[in-house]
């Protein structure tokens, strides 16, 4: 559904993405991750038709979306950052307004409309003047807005930002659903959004792609596979140094002035220590509290491709 | 052609959904209903030697309020688009470009049409209480308006280019203001100018709004300033269409 080979784009000499390879095909929900400023947007926006790329291209639906971009637009629904709408316009005028600019029959657009409306839950603010909407809805416009002329492809620009914890639960259900018949690009800083709806996963920092892979793999991958968390009163032991001993754990912190001490330990990724460290722990006597398992998170995964030191 | 339609039915209505329209429809309804009761009330008072719908069209007052209308018409069409984002939207949606600067130019001339029709209710009602025409023929308002349409084209299509390079309203207002004052004041250069040729004062009449003006309310309908007006219009619009492309390279 989607090409991309070599896509560079510079703002004044100044590379905002360069080199991207990826594909994306038919039916499937791919995250886009990266730190602001990582060149999301620019890549969005390139994929839409907004501007060309200096170099590389990139094709939606088989065109070309810089030599064919007509074509390629109608097969895209485009929701951009932040969401700008006619602040002057009332909701449905909107929608009927934008079905008819991307060329939905005439005698279908009622029908459109009032699908969207209904399946992003605007019908209760559909004679509203957009200017006088919350944020939620105005981005609930735009996701509709999307969605009207049913297109194949479905970007979307961090389609979450700014909403309630129920309205994020809400787009996330919705865009599940719309996963089974479009493909969907979409970008987000939300990272259990994205192990939650997205079946692959780019991540993209300065500009290019740090890694892109289902989430399960990725989260195999990284050097720091969650870890084990222990919260024991050991005594006088030097308890770091006897747990640092069992097999997998890398490396142990310690916390705590009183006797209580919570350890975190670091461990190689597939390997559960949880057994030894019980065994120590009756062996030398510790009282113990605490011994969860920790899962290493898409948020480890970000963080360590994006932004290393604070590992 | 349905979604240059579409397009072109947003840009109309836009004007009616912001108090922008209204703003400038009741400053020219104030300023050309002053202008034809000066007029009138003036011809009452001496013998002249023109008819009311001349002077109507000739006067200072049709002037200042013909040069001051276009800036504010046209000064949001790109610009209001580039500030809020909404090209964004706009040029993502299966359209051509030139659908999207023909409609904006179209809406903003169809709007400043819309700003004249009530001055034919003036020449109405100047016939039905005074029992006497407003004017000599009726190719004589035919040619005004002739000229209103050409002139209001040329204008338009130049608002068009200024608020395509900014997406600051003002500025676009201020630099379609100067462009459109300086072309009008070109036309006059030819009274304050004495030691120059005749085919200088020529060539500068022929860019005079005023003389053209002139010429076109007797219900003379001369064929150069048509084509100088047409051929302008579409000098500007060419230029719209490649300042607007050019946000692809620019940006």
């Amino acid at each position: 559904m989607i090409k991309v080979e070599n896509l560079t784009k510079r703002y004044a000499g100044q590379p905002a993405i360069r080199d991207l390879n990826f594909e994306v095909s038919q039916g499937e929900i791919m995250g886009f991750l990266g730190p602001n400023g990582a060149g999301k947007t620019t890549t969005m926006r390139i994929l839409a038709g907004f501007m060309p790329p200096t170099s590389g291209r990139a094709t939606v639906a088989g065109f070309d979306v810089f030599k064919q971009s007509l074509q390629a637009r109608a097969h895209l629904g485009y929701m951009p950052e932040n969401v700008p709408l006619y602040s002057d316009m009332r909701v449905t005028e909107y929608l009927n307004y934008r079905a008819a600019l991307k060329g939905v029959q005439h005698r279908r657009i009622a029908e459109r409309v009032g699908d969207v409306k209904e399946l992003c839950g605007l019908r209760e603010v559909e004679k509203k003047l957009i200017g006088t909407l919350s944020k939620g809805y105005r981005q609930r416009v735009g996701l509709a807005d999307a969605l009207l002329a049913e297109p194949d492809l479905l970007i979307l620009d961090e389609p979450t930002i700014g909403l309630d914890p129920n309205q994020i639960r809400q787009v996330r259900e919705l865009i599940k659903n719309l996963g089974r018949h479009h493909t969907i690009l979409l970008s987000t800083h939300i990272l259990p959004e994205v192990e939650m709806t997205c079946g692959r996963v780019i991540i993209i920092h300065k500009g290019r792609i740090e890694a892109c892979d289902t989430p399960d793999n990725l989260l195999g991958k990284i050097r720091q596979a969650g870890g084990v968390l222990l919260e024991a009163k050991v005594g006088k032991d030097n308890a770091a140094e006897e747990l640092k001993k069992i097999s997998g754990v890398r490396d142990v912190v310690t916390d705590g002035d009183d006797d209580w001490k919570r350890l975190s330990l670091r461990v190689e990724s597939g390997v559960d220590v949880r057994e030894e460290v019980f065994r120590l722990a009756t062996d030398r006597h510790w009282v113990l509290r605490e011994l969860t398992q920790r899962r290493a998170t898409l948020e480890d995964v970000f963080v360590e491709l994006t932004h290393p030191d604070l590992v | 052609m349905r979604k240059f339609y579409t397009l072109l039915s947003r840009e109309v209505r836009g004007y009616f959904y912001s108090p922008i329209g209204y703003i400038v429809l009741i400053f020219f309804l104030i300023v050309s209903g002053i202008d034809f009761y000066f007029q009138v009330s003036f011809m009452n008072q001496r013998q002249v030697q023109y008819t009311v719908q001349e002077a109507f069209f000739n006067s200072v007052f049709f002037w200042f309020a013909f040069v001051l209308i276009f800036p504010l018409i046209t000064m949001r069409l790109f610009a209001e688009e580039f500030k809020l984002g909404t090209i964004e939207p706009l040029t993502t949606v299966p359209v051509r470009d030139w659908q999207v600067v023909l409609s904006k130019f179209f809406g903003a001339l169809v709007f400043y049409l819309i700003l004249w029709i009530p001055t034919l209710l003036y020449f109405w009602i100047f016939l039905k209480i005074t029992n006497q025409p407003a004017a000599n023929s009726a190719g004589a308002y035919f040619g005004s308006y002739l000229m209103l349409f050409l002139l209001g084209m040329f204008y338009v299509s130049i608002g068009c280019f200024t608020s395509v390079l900014t997406k600051n309203q003002i500025i676009a207002a201020v630099i379609s203001f100067c462009a459109i004052t300086l072309l009008f004041f070109l036309g006059l250069v030819q009274f304050v100018l004495l030691d120059v040729t005749t085919t200088t004062r020529d060539l500068l009449g022929y860019f005079s709004a005023i003389e053209h003006m002139g010429t076109f309310s007797r219900g003379v309908i001369d064929t150069r300033p048509i084509v100088l007006y047409v051929s302008m219009t579409l000098v500007m619009l060419t230029l719209t269409y490649h300042a607007f492309q050019s946000r692809k390279w620019r940006l």
